[in-house]
């Protein structure tokens, strides 16, 4: 895993160093005075500016990620020449163990039948008395006593709307303090003196997605301030401690390959691919205060969205989840998924996206919001795997019916009206198995 | 007789079904045409037509704040300066050039704020400008002295001065107005529905005091904004009702929401009932209101105008079904057909919000306000589940007519 992973790195690298040189761009230089005071008065209504960013293009897209997992093989693994009904039959040919519906069903107890949620039980027809109210109250009391653990536990049944901001700085051991601040408009200072290549792919990425989305056009001068700090924020570098990832390197000019002239380039060692600015958008809707905004991201980003586009064998990494939803397909559904292997529609190319994405962008916020309190709340990310699986199994008639790759894409292009809850339920609690 | 339901709604428009003339029972008209033809055209009990012959007295500006102005006095009169405080959601305005000294005399009483002029009769930001010195305005009134000593054709317009809210509520740092329709069946007694959808318009630039001439920043409708330089079609920037009231909801709490709609209900019921004495109530006229709100940073609602003709015509898809069921929900209002009691106090999208007084959000509740628990049947940017409540609701009457046949 860790060799592919590397050599994911290396054409990543590549093709930014390639565009870097194309472009005569230098990957980093000090900006000229006037320029610092231009950016400084312009740092809230970034999104105002119109560079030209024609000649940019991200660095990698998610398709071109799911080519490299797809080719994955283990070479030590001996799968046998006779087909059986074991055969995995989906995309992903790595063995990683991932888990069974029943497996599923203790793990995600609290997502049960039995048990009161919000996305389902607090809908018009329910009286508030019998959960909502009542849920609310444990929750206040929960920020009260500023208890994590406790927060945590209680999110698995969904956060009011009212107390979510709170409830995740609670969980992501977020505070305000003075040196967080500080910390954040150091950052800011940084991004000021400095220009980075990566800025123009940040800029061109938020351009291209979160500022044409109907929701979150509204929040594109944050997302610069957030993104164009991050790629600075060298603190983030911490998590590759854990991360099958390294950090790309580059090296002053004329010095290559001399390690003592070596820097993480970009700063923080992440190189945004397209669609990257959307795990920040949902999260505008919660934190307002620039700061408390970045330190949710940035959290999240080290706890949990990292696992989405780095190759390792890790139950919340991207491979699992792929092969996690291809073999509940397989195994619950499988008239559904015989029928579009058939056609050329293989599921996993079109469900990598929502999963890479972590949904964002293709639910509606208050349901991503929903889908959101659950991964932290059970410190996975296999939710995501189970809900992609949902999604086909709720329109599993009309997928049987399509013919093409296309047509199969097109049943599923829109995503804005489900309802996450109830589609989890169903899929995991009331599905005859 | 013909019944031209006017279901394409593109371009609200006159509607072609004029062929026999004179021989319509419901009729979604322009304002032009009901100015020249309501006072002698003679319509049966049962036909229905989309104005009241003088909707002005709400729609036009310098009406409106009359109006207001005069209610609010007596309201002061009669109930006291508590009540009559209820009244202060519309900006301090002026009529010109008529009140033009009034307006000096309170300009000249807050150095340094903002002004904005609109005129009275126009729509989509024709025609407006903000000003913060005196010297801007003598120029303007100038201008349009010596254009009417020129030209003939330039017609003396109205304009109103008004207090600008310079506090206005930034989401994104943008600035943005909400887009309310409530439907008036008739003004004596009073019934009025509100409907559960709506949208907040944004600007398409940053909000900022600094730059009073950049009207793009300033005025938020799609109209102006589609000529920005930034405009995206793509983008539409429109957020829905409910989408924003989440936001806030998220930022504020539940509290301070229902707070700010409640002020809201209030803006619509005042501004209904200082109008009332004076449209002229005529039991075929109906009207769908389009109500312009603007909050600013303390939660306070300001309403900025009351449209009588409302744009139809759709921005975005979201925008198409919020529109087509708006019209198709006000149909079913007016009830051409006569299938409701007229007991309903919900009726697809609409919430009805008055009825000669406070409606309770109960069923069967006496609906009486001071009562303990009182809450208003509105439900504005809560969620619409109107097919449901259509079928249900039209279920039942066919069940009822069937049991008493």
């Amino acid at each position: 895993m860790r060799k592919a992973q590397g050599s994911w790195e290396k054409r990543i690298l590549k093709s930014l160093n390639s565009m870097c040189t194309e472009l005569s761009i230098p990957l980093a230089r000090k900006r000229p005075v006037g320029q610092q005071k231009e950016l400084l008065n312009k740092w809230n209504e970034m999104g105002t500016d119109e560079p030209d960013l024609s000649l940019f293009r991200p660095v990698y897209a998610p398709k071109d990620f799911l080519e490299v997992l797809i080719n994955l093989r283990n070479p030590n693994y001996e799968n046998g020449d006779s087909l059986s009904f074991r055969t995995h039959l989906g995309l992903i040919q790595v063995p990683l163990k991932v888990k069974d519906i029943p497996e599923l069903k203790e793990c995600f107890v609290e997502l049960g039948l039995n048990t009161g949620q919000l996305g389902i039980d607090d809908s018009t027809q329910v009286p508030p008395e019998l959960f909502e109210s009542e849920h609310v109250r444990i929750g206040q009391k929960v920020l009260a006593e500023q208890d994590s653990a406790a927060a945590q536990q209680y999110i698995r049944q969904g956060s009011p709307t009212a107390l979510r901001a709170e409830l995740w700085a609670l969980i992501l051991n977020i505070s305000s303090q003075p040196e967080d601040i500080l910390y954040y408009e150091q950052l800011k200072t940084n991004v000021i003196q400095h220009d980075l290549l990566v800025d123009s792919l940040i800029y061109k990425d938020v351009k291209l997605t979160a500022s044409n989305d109907d929701y979150y056009f509204v929040f594109e001068d944050y997302l610069y301030q957030v993104l164009l700090c991050f790629s600075r924020d060298t603190s983030v570098l911490a998590h590759f401690a854990y991360n099958s990832a390294s950090p790309p390197k580059s090296y002053i000019r004329g010095k290559l390959g001399l390690e003592e002239y070596a820097v993480f380039y970009p700063p923080n060692g992440v190189i945004p691919f397209h669609g990257f600015s959307m795990y920040v958008a949902p999260l505008c809707f919660l934190y307002h205060e620039p700061y408390k905004l970045y330190q949710t991201f940035r959290e999240m980003y080290v706890r949990f969205f990292f696992r989405l586009h780095s190759i390792s064998s890790h139950p919340s990494g991207i491979v699992s989840l792929c092969l996690l939803f291809e073999t509940l397909l397989q195994t619950y559904l499988p008239q559904l998924f015989y029928h579009l292997r058939e056609i050329g529609a293989q599921p996993l190319r079109i469900s990598f996206k929502w999963m890479v994405r972590a949904f964002s962008g293709y639910l509606a916020t208050d349901q991503l919001l929903l889908l959101w309190d659950r991964i932290l709340g059970y410190n996975s990310l296999e939710i995501l795997a189970v809900l992609a699986a949902a999604v086909f199994a709720f329109r599993a008639v009309n997928l049987m019916e399509v013919t093409s790759l296309a047509s199969a894409e097109a049943v599923l292009a829109d995503l804005s009206t489900l309802k996450v809850m109830p589609l989890l339920q169903i899929f995991l609690f009331a599905t005859v198995t | 007789m013909s019944r031209p339901k006017n279901q394409n709604y593109k371009g609200h428009g006159l509607s072609k079904g004029k062929e026999r003339e004179g021989e319509w029972d419901f009729y979604w008209c322009d304002v032009s045409w009901l100015r020249e033809n309501f006072d002698h055209t003679y319509m049966d009990d049962h036909v229905r037509i989309s104005h009241f012959r003088n909707h002005y007295e709400l729609t036009r500006k310098n009406y409106m704040v009359k109006n207001l102005k005069r209610f609010r006095r007596q309201l002061e009169r009669e109930a006291g300066k508590l009540e009559a405080a209820k009244c202060d959601f519309f900006p301090k305005t002026f009529e010109m050039p008529c009140e033009y000294h009034l307006f000096v005399e309170e300009f000249r009483k807050h150095p340094g704020i903002t002004w904005i002029m609109k005129p009275v009769a126009r729509s989509q930001g024709k025609g407006i400008f903000l000003f913060r010195r005196l010297k801007d305005v003598m120029d303007w009134r100038k201008d349009t002295r010596n254009s009417d000593d020129q030209k003939e054709e330039l017609p003396v317009e109205n304009y109103v001065a008004q207090r600008y809210v310079e506090n206005p509520y930034l989401i994104g740092g943008r600035k943005f107005d909400l887009r309310v329709y409530v439907l008036v069946m008739s003004y004596l007694p009073l019934r009025a529905w509100l409907y559960r959808d709506g949208f907040a318009r944004f600007s398409n630039t940053r909000f900022t005091l600094s730059s009073i001439d950049d009207q793009y920043v300033h005025l938020t409708n799609v109209a102006v904004q589609k000529t920005s330089p930034d405009y995206h079609p793509k983008k539409g920037c429109k957020w829905m009702l409910q989408r924003f009231r989440q936001y806030l909801a998220s930022k504020h709490g539940p509290q301070a929401v229902e707070a700010l709609f409640s002020d809201m209900d209030n803006i619509f019921i005042k501004s209904l009932q200082s109008v009332q004495k004076v449209i002229i109530s005529d039991k075929h006229c109906f009207e769908l209101y389009g109500y312009d709100i603007l909050i600013d940073q303390d939660l306070k609602p300001w309403l900025l105008e009351v449209n009588a003709s409302p744009s139809l015509t759709a921005s975005s898809q979201e925008d198409y079904e919020l529109k087509t069921c708006l019209v198709e929900d006000t149909l079913h209002v007016v009830d051409m057909e006569a299938r409701l009691t007229g007991k309903e106090k919900r009726i697809g999208g609409f919430d009805l919000m008055w009825n000669d007084g406070p409606v309770s959000r109960e069923e069967g509740a006496p609906d009486l306000p001071g009562t303990g628990n009182f809450m208003t049947n509105t439900h504005l940017g809560c969620i619409n589940d109107r097919k449901n409540q259509l079928q249900h609701l039209f279920c039942s009457l066919q069940a009822q007519k069937k049991a008493s046949s």
